[in-house]
């Protein structure tokens, strides 16, 4: 277990250490000057000076690499070029609409993809299998922002049963829970879909074992047997794909909380581009990938303590 | 003979519509697009204009003809980018499999898998300027790890196999028993592969086309139809809804056209498909 621990936590290391290398370079190293690009067609030769020390741009490309990820590992995220505030302030407002959000959407997604899984396994083949798969293979074809605006025109449009956008803060946890309602759904439909698939396909390849035929030949009943012996097997493909869809969400909150003007990390990037502040998107893209990369590393870890088969790999 | 799929015939004629619409608009549309004519804007269905026209008076059946060009022409380039670097590398890897170079090969893709890909493609579009290359690029890196691990997993068991042994035998090098002997027989999986992931790019094309960083105008594309249609949304729901169906229909008939494909062509995996 030990030299598992230090093979994943390596390799956790590694990835960290890549993606840092990937977003600097891609932002600061790469052709065009960042503060020339920043500033846009007006500048002067002084400005553009003065902005490349502010930004730290003078030293070499390692020099400033290396600060930017001690200053990440210290919290020190950059000052933030238009609001002229440190980049962990912007962060930490935001932080408590995106999360909520990816874990609503985790949630309901789970909630809805399980029993429909486990149910068209049970009843493979028939119409209601047929049918409910016909579903998620529409719901894998929908664009997720597409599905937002028609969630829009139905229950804030039509039936005014929700405002179309925005977020009225935590100070009242019902009205934003409400306002996280539509973005949540419209996130959860695709992986929803995409786990009722995986589940389907992880419990019909269960239910083909010795021991489940075993189990009904000593006399339990379909049921029983799906829920004591069939559905533990089945489920661990299916939380792999939970974890991995975190990091999907993550990637769709952006989108989505910019169809719902939801004040949340991705739209702090989209700020940041359309305003050209790239300290806040290099930083929040950072964090964003920092934290894909830290859910995958603690579900890995997860199964490893579950099922002892996977520390030997 | 066998019955074909059922999937393979709906996916492959719905993707084909799509696919003609495109090839027809390259020589005719009903209505040019790059024309602006406020005096026609946002007309209801007539039978000049069989779908109506958007709030620039561009006529919404010709949009969609042209915007499905865009998004085919986009998703196709990056799988080919996939193709074209992924393939060869997993079958470097395959070839070499348990050395040094698969080593690297591998863990390169385990690190890219692990980046959330549209993240990533916000990131290069946003900072190398909006425009149809760039998405291109941007979707095409996240193919190449897809395409790599698909060769090499379907790569490594063909090794074993006699025939390989035998053009061993005859003197011919790893790479070139890769290429004349293993690739021929792991192209259907492949095939299934880049129909999935086409599907998956018009998708992504989509999305970042709808917050700007795909196509730019005048060139039409069904994201950013979309995000236009957003503002008219409360007058106007059908620009918003229409658009969507042209993206739902083509990702639609892709997929059912790689569940149809899979099962043709590979019997074996038509057991626990997602």
């Amino acid at each position: 277990m030990l030299r598992y621990l230090f093979t994943r936590a390596l390799s956790l290391g590694l990835s960290l250490i890549l993606a840092s290398v990937v977003i600097f370079a891609l932002i600061e190293v790469i052709p065009g000057d960042p503060a020339s690009y920043m500033m846009g067609l007006n500048a002067t030769e002084e400005n553009l000076a003065a902005l490349r020390a502010e930004l730290g741009l003078e030293g070499s490309g390692l020099d400033r690499y290396l600060s930017w990820v001690g200053g990440m590992l210290t919290g020190d995220f950059g000052i933030s070029y238009t609001y002229r505030v440190p980049v962990a302030d912007l962060v930490v407002d935001r932080i408590w609409v995106s999360l909520p959000l990816a874990l609503y959407a985790l949630t309901l997604s789970t909630l809805i993809a399980l029993p429909i899984g486990i149910l068209a396994a049970a009843r493979r083949g028939t119409w209601a299998d047929h049918g409910m798969m016909g579903v998620t293979q529409l719901g894998i074809a929908v664009p997720n922002f597409w599905f937002a605006m028609l969630l829009v025109l139905l229950f804030a449009v039509s039936l005014r049963w929700f405002s179309a956008g925005g977020f009225p803060g935590w100070s009242d946890p019902l009205a934003a829970i409400k306002a996280l309602t539509l973005p949540a759904v419209a996130l959860a439909l695709p992986q929803a879909s995409i786990l009722a698939r995986v589940m389907r396909s992880s419990l019909l390849d269960t239910l083909d074992h010795d021991y489940i035929r075993t189990a009904r030949a000593k006399g339990l009943t379909r049921s029983q047997v799906i829920g004591r012996h069939a559905l533990r097997n089945a489920l661990i493909p299916v939380l792999t794909i939970i974890g991995l869809q975190f990091s999907f969400l993550i990637a769709g909150a952006i989108i989505i909380e910019n169809v719902f003007f939801l004040p949340g990390l991705g739209r702090l990037i989209f700020q940041g581009i359309t305003q050209r502040d790239l300290i806040v998107v290099e930083s929040v893209t950072m964090l964003l990938v920092f934290g894909v990369i830290l859910v995958t590393f603690v579900i890995d870890l997860a199964y490893a303590l579950v099922d002892p088969r996977l520390r030997r790999k | 003979m066998r019955r074909l799929p059922l999937a393979l015939i709906i996916g492959s004629g719905v993707s084909g519509l799509f696919l003609l619409a495109a090839l027809i608009s390259l020589v005719w549309v009903p209505h040019a697009v790059d024309g602006v004519a406020i005096a026609n804007r946002l007309q209801s269905p007539s039978d000049l204009h069989p779908l109506g026209t958007d709030h620039l008076g561009r006529d919404l059946l010709s949009m969609l003809m042209v915007g499905a060009q865009t998004s085919i022409a986009v998703a196709l380039l990056a799988v080919g980018i996939g193709i074209a670097v992924g393939v060869p590398l997993g079958l470097a890897a395959s070839a070499k499999r348990g050395g040094w170079l698969d080593e690297v090969i591998m863990r390169t893709n385990d690190l890219i898998f692990a980046f959330p890909s549209l993240v990533i493609a916000i990131l290069i579009t946003a900072r190398y300027g909006p425009s149809a290359t760039n998405a291109i690029l941007a979707i095409g890196i996240f193919n190449i790890p897809v395409f790599a691990r698909v060769a090499r997993g379907a790569a490594l068991p063909l090794w074993t196999l006699d025939y390989i042994l035998a053009a061993r035998t005859a003197g011919k090098g790893q790479f070139r028993i890769a290429g004349d002997h293993i690739l021929p027989n792991i192209t259907n999986l492949l095939i299934v592969q880049a129909t999935i992931q086409f599907s998956l790019g018009i998708l992504a094309e989509a999305a970042l086309s709808y917050v700007g960083l795909g196509a730019q105008p005048p060139v039409p594309s069904w994201g950013r139809m979309l995000a236009e249609a957003q503002t008219m949304i409360y007058t106007h729901p059908m620009l918003a809804v229409l658009p969507g169906l042209a993206i739902v229909g083509m990702v639609l008939g892709l997929n059912l056209l790689g569940d149809g494909l899979r099962d043709g062509l590979d019997p074996r995996l038509r057991r626990g498909r997602t």
